[in-house]
């Protein structure tokens, strides 16, 4: 065996090892996944026992109506009903306002956890032990029931009788406030821990170095800490947000006509549940599909300087794919060249 | 005015019961290059991180430019310094770190900029300006779009240097500066350094390139548990030890 190659031997051409198995896996399975679009797009006897009969030549048959397994037609004339509308633009709100608070109130508790006070470290231990240790939906029902607790709110003295500002809870608690807080509290605690671990992703000698600039700790933390930290926060907190989306849901025990609320609403009265439930999945399929698209752009943005080059975005890629098949095909004997 | 850039007089530290600094007496006048050297887990780098406060000493007296680090004198007692005043002192102090630590979010004339701008309020047409000038003078003008990762060791030391150098210190503090190179790479950082040295700055070094403090250096000081073993001019330091401590150090390293 000689270690160099010859003239014709560097040209030789590479046979690539075919993978039976594999390709027999993928066809079985995509045998299973078009049985199952088919059902989900087939049409059965009407399942109220509805017939068509017609008389031909004085003999009268009569044969079963067909309507679709998942009555799309009645999906399609509810999908833009002004009360499911309303619902989803409710939904979109509720996310937005309790991510808000969740993110917030979470990078405080985050630094509160990393602070070098005990007290301070305890205070937020406590608040993500207590938040994540209780079910959101009991979370939900006790902020609507607070004004069962603390009946007024009032801004004044610590411990004492004195106060300028009293709020009676129940008009500042309606169902929505109630739902937006118990959801955004909830989410600052699962936030926090996602925010400290970014926080402490971050190489201590970024610090040292800002410091040795002459940063303060805050400037420090704003345009040093905090940015590289995001990489490692994007990800799961893109998963936050569509997890919220979807959570929004459980304010409909308390009142509120979101989404679930508004399709739950209709269903009650025309009792055509599972296509109202399926009203509901389109849209927030729709929204979890344009978010999850969002998050890989912003995490590309905040990947910028972690890696040498740029991973291409999936238009990229498919165009890449493209134009290699593109390629292959006029190219038919795979010599390899250079 | 006295000429002296850094004084330090009985500077101890401990990290609990571990004593790291026994009482360091140091002396480095305005434009002189001084190396510390000394085996690993000496104090060097520790002693380096003191003078401009990224660690707190216990006690003993440390002045830059004749002011105290960190703290204030008063009824015979030091006060520690807020933050805010810390930070000013240090941003007077440049530092260059063994593991570049460089900002990994900023391309390299982001870097050179943000402390000119955070920090000492200059405007960006200014700072970059400055950033320019840097980048040319370590060598490096037609990075300034590059982030740290697409850059070589050598290259981000260089970038570093730049960077300490754009809050315009009077004194530079290199810790190790070439020790996480591939040793085709400290060339260029030396000559960089060495540059940095003709021009009159104030240089600390801890190093453990020999030849580069035999060269440079105008005094050299040699640390082994906590304590100066020796000092010196490096001729006499490194050419005739007499402890017999850094005579057996200078036979592991040369």
């Amino acid at each position: 065996m000689s270690s160099t190659l010859s003239e014709g031997e560097a040209s030789l051409e590479v046979v690539p090892l075919r993978h039976w198995g594999r390709l027999g896996g993928a066809l079985v399975t995509l045998v299973g996944v078009a049985m199952l679009i088919h059902t989900v797009f087939s049409k059965i006897p009407s399942r109220t026992g509805q017939v068509a009969c017609h008389v031909v030549n004085a003999t009268k048959s009569c044969h079963p109506v067909m309507e679709w397994r998942f009555s799309w037609n009645t999906v399609g004339s509810y999908l833009f009903d002004p009360l499911v509308m309303n619902g989803l633009w409710l939904t979109l709100q509720i996310t937005f306002w309790a991510m808000l608070i969740g993110i917030t109130l979470g990078l405080v508790i985050a630094m509160m956890r990393l602070s070098h006070n005990r007290l301070m470290t305890g205070i937020s231990w406590f608040y993500t032990w207590f938040f994540r240790g209780t079910p959101v939906y009991i979370q939900i029902l006790f902020w609507f029931a607070i004004s069962y607790l603390y009946p007024t709110l009032s801004v004044g003295v610590p411990f004492g009788s004195w106060a300028f500002l009293h709020i009676n809870s129940v008009t500042l608690f309606t169902p929505l406030i109630a739902g937006i807080t118990a959801l955004g509290l909830n989410e600052a605690a699962y936030f926090s821990e996602i925010a400290r671990a970014g926080l402490i992703s971050v190489d201590e000698g970024q610090i040292e170095a800002a410091t040795s600039i002459g940063m303060t700790p805050s400037q420090t933390m704003r345009m040093v800490i905090l940015p590289q930290a995001m990489r490692v926060i994007i990800p799961p907190t893109g998963n936050e947000v569509i997890s919220m989306l979807k959570t929004t849901s459980l304010v409909a025990s308390i009142g509120v006509i979101e989404l679930t609320g508004a399709v739950d609403e209709i269903s009650a009265s025309n009792f055509k549940t599972v296509p109202l439930l399926l009203v509901a999945c389109v849209w927030y399929l729709l929204c979890t599909t344009i978010l999850s698209v969002g998050q890989f752009y912003v995490e590309r943005y905040y990947a910028r300087g972690s890696l040498r080059t740029q991973p291409p975005t999936p238009i990229q890629r498919l165009r890449g794919d493209l134009g290699a098949l593109g390629t292959r095909f006029r190219r038919r004997s795979p010599v390899v060249s250079r | 005015m006295s000429d002296t850039m850094v004084e330090a007089r009985g500077v101890t530290k401990a990290y609990g019961a571990l004593q790291v600094l026994k009482g360091l007496d140091l002396e480095v006048r305005k434009g002189e290059v001084t190396c510390l050297i000394g085996p690993s887990g000496s104090g060097k780098s520790t002693f380096l991180r003191c003078i401009n406060h990224l660690e707190q000493h216990d006690s003993g007296v440390l002045r830059v430019d004749g002011e105290l680090v960190g703290y204030e004198l008063r009824n015979h007692k030091l006060y520690e310094r807020s933050a805010k005043q810390i930070c000013q002192q240090r941003a007077n102090i440049g530092m260059v770190f063994q593991r570049f630590n460089l900002f990994q979010h900023l391309n390299v004339l982001e870097n050179i900029t943000i402390g000119q701008e955070k920090v000492k309020g200059t405007n960006e047409a200014a700072a970059q300006q400055r950033a320019r000038e840097l980048l040319a003078r370590v060598g490096l003008e037609s990075k300034e779009k590059s982030y740290p990762v697409q850059l070589s060791g050598g290259q981000q030391q260089r970038v570093a240097i730049a960077r300490a150098l754009a809050m315009e210190p009077k004194l530079m503090l290199f810790d190790e500066p070439t020790s996480a190179l591939d040793p085709e790479l400290v060339g260029e950082v030396l000559d960089v350094m060495r540059d940095l040295a003709r021009s009159g700055m104030t240089m600390i070094v801890v190093t453990h390139e020999m030849g580069f403090a035999r060269e440079v250096a105008n005094s050299v000081y040699f640390l082994d548990q906590g304590v100066i073993e020796e000092s010196g001019e490096p001729e006499q330091v490194l050419g005739d030890p007499r402890s017999p401590r850094l005579r057996s150090f200078l036979s592991k390293v040369l």
